[in-house]
């Protein structure tokens, strides 16, 4: 029972974690269908800018307990890479075959690789004393820390969030229309750059968000990156492309796929997901959630 | 070759289009020539670097038979590499068998196997599907090295020992001089026959029928040419080629780990092929060069190569998307509108 708990409370965690990094790699994909290579060098990002300020913030005074306040202001004000890389490189592939868009981002991960190495260097770091201070709770003989609560709860709450976004929202009309037709949201009358502008940094924000939470869980290494971005899209393959609801299914399986396997054999946690991916590609290569191929 | 593959512009660029001024091989035997001077020639460092670009020349033919020819991109190509680099590894370090050629051969072997397996599957896909099959699949082979520790070394790697080439037992020669003397001129025969090979393919009736297949499916298929079929040929043939660059390059970095299997690992490669110009034959091979010997001066004065690499990546695909070769062609037709300017003033 208790190690059940365990198991389903990081698998849980794990997963909100990938659904906020694969939330944004699904928008972007869906709108301005360029699956983002650099998704995982936001999150990355993310994590160690949250040290930078979770640092400066305690050493100013700052009790741990409100340490999600510097959180997820390194997240947010990162969001400013967004139209960064969507005006200066992105716009002008729309129009070109895959290749040269997966080219185009995996430029922007060889290139935020080295301004990680640049500003923070190569050891691994972690934020002091923010996770222990939130104490863990005891349920049923099991140990859940309650920081990894509160951000399965703010991912929750940012899956409910994007879905009234998306489904409410006379913004999230514009970007529903503008996937599934940009020209003739063009055509009457909105301008489809402001639109590609908004959800890039949108998506960049749930990426550099995510890494930021994650970081008083565990060490930031430099690696980060591109290791997560496999796993992202683990979850939008398994979910489908383009697919909010994709997104979220697919982070939950794969965030609990990861916490069984390191529990019960940690040798085949890996390729287990790639197995499952190449599985889920062979057998429906739309996702589980996806529209046609 | 550097010079090589623009079609040389005559004074009159439409009729000049039609006419080659120099045939390739022409220009691939003047580079043969300097390349067969160049270890008396160079430093042994640079001769070392060399070898590194022969064995990616040479998965890059593999890799560029998808991606020009075939119109397919795979960013999980490393795999091939991995599985050349580990063949020669487990050969050479756990059973101690040197012998250069049946290492190869196995290699190969290995490789076309491997890829006729993930190929049945790859193939059914197209675009970003087919890109993120191969990812998927090379990962998978990452995380199987990294955790078979007992067999593979796991993260550390395995070392590979120097090869007798040809039967000849090299072993009393210092790694130098036997990297920038008889392991060189191998490669560069290796590179040789590679090329020519390749240009047979690609100018093969096959070589036509996947072309047909990128430029128009639907139509190839009406013509009666199994899509499926000739898509996997092709993922074979490109597996093996890169499979044998990947054998030919283990001795040289003298050591296999997984990260040579990393998906990044793949994205440089399709990078070197993007850099030299993935429409032309001789683009990736160009592309491998430049990406070596730049790397090499570029890392040398900055630990933050990857930026620069990265920035310069960018600005090929938005600005050159056809690469060195692109901007060599278009240079050379520039220099040829100039030239028939002063003739017509």
């Amino acid at each position: 029972m208790a190690t059940l708990l365990n198991i389903l409370s990081s698998g849980v965690f794990h997963a909100s974690i990938l659904f906020l990094v694969a939330s944004g790699l699904q928008l972007v994909f869906g709108v301005q269908k360029v699956f983002n290579l650099a998704c995982g060098s936001f999150y990355a990002l993310g994590a160690y800018l949250g040290i930078t300020f979770v640092d400066v913030f305690t050493g100013r005074g700052g009790p741990p307990l409100l340490a999600f306040i510097p959180l997820l202001a390194a997240g947010i004000l990162l969001g400013a890479l967004g139209p960064v890389v969507e005006r200066g490189l992105l716009r002008f592939v729309y129009n070109r075959d895959e290749s040269f868009q997966l080219l185009l981002t995996f430029s922007v991960v060889l290139m935020l690789e080295d301004v990680i190495r640049f500003f923070w260097g190569t050891y691994p770091r972690s934020p002091k004393g923010v996770y222990l201070a939130f104490g863990t709770l005891h349920v049923g003989g099991a140990a859940i820390p309650v920081y990894n609560l509160l951000v399965i709860a703010a991912s929750l709450l940012v899956a409910l969030l994007m879905g009234y976004l998306l489904e409410k929202t006379r913004f999230g009309k514009i970007i529903r229309a503008t996937a599934s037709n940009s020209e003739m949201v063009q055509a009457l009358g909105i301008r489809s750059s402001v639109v590609y502008v908004k959800v890039f940094t949108l998506g960049t924000i749930l990426g550099t968000v995510g890494g930021a939470l994650v970081i008083p869980t565990t060490a930031a290494v430099s690696e980060m990156a591109v290791h997560l971005i496999v796993l992202a899209f683990a979850v939008v393959v398994i979910g489908g492309l383009g697919s909010m609801k994709g997104a979220f299914l697919g982070a939950l399986l794969v965030g609990l796929l990861k916490s069984v396997s390191i529990a019960v054999y940690p040798e085949l946690e890996m390729m287990l997901i790639y197995l499952i991916v190449i599985g889920v590609l062979v057998l429906r290569p739309q996702g589980l959630f996806g529209g046609a191929s | 070759m550097m010079l090589g593959a623009p079609e040389k512009m005559g004074s009159n660029n439409a009729a000049g289009a039609a006419r080659r001024a120099w045939h390739p091989w022409v220009l691939m035997a003047g580079f043969l020539l300097v390349a067969i001077g160049w270890p008396l020639v160079g430093r042994d460092y640079q001769v070392y670097l060399s070898l590194s670009f022969f064995s990616y020349s040479i998965a890059l033919l593999g890799l560029n038979l998808l991606f020009n020819y075939t119109g397919l991109i795979s960013f999980g190509h490393a795999l091939f590499i991995g599985i050349g680099g580990y063949t020669a590894a487990f050969m050479t370090h756990k059973y101690s068998l040197l012998n250069m050629e049946l290492i190869i051969l196995i290699a190969v072997f290995l490789s076309g196997l491997v890829a006729l397996l993930i190929g049945l599957i790859c193939v059914r896909y197209i675009k970003i599907y087919f890109a993120m099959l191969t990812l998927a699949f090379g990962m998978l082979f990452h995380s199987f090295l990294m955790k078979t520790y007992s067999l593979t070394g796991g993260d550390e790697g395995m070392h590979v020992m120097q090869p007798k080439l040809l039967g000849f037992d090299l072993s009393h020669m210092d790694k130098m001089s036997f990297f920038s003397g008889p392991y060189y001129y191998y490669n560069l025969v290796f590179f040789a026959l590679a090329s020519y090979l390749m240009w047979r393919i690609v100018h093969s009736h096959f070589g036509l029928c996947i072309q047909a297949i990128r430029d128009n499916p639907d139509k190839a298929e009406y013509l009666g040419i199994s899509i499926r079929r000739y898509r996997l040929y092709a993922f074979v043939i490109s597996g093996c080629f890169t499979g044998l660059g990947g054998a030919l390059m283990a001795p040289v970095t003298g050591h296999m780990d997984p990260a040579m299997v990393f998906w990044t690992h793949s994205g440089d490669m399709v990078f070197m092929t993007l850099l030299g110009g993935f429409s032309n034959f001789f683009g990736p091979m160009l592309g491998s060069l430049v990406f070596i010997f730049l790397r090499d001066t570029v890392s040398s004065f900055t630990e933050y190569w990857r930026f620069i690499f990265g920035a310069l990546l960018a600005a090929l695909v938005i600005l050159a998307p056809g690469g060195l070769m692109e901007l060599l062609s278009r240079g050379w037709a520039a220099v040829g509108g100039l030239r028939s300017k002063e003739q017509g003033s």
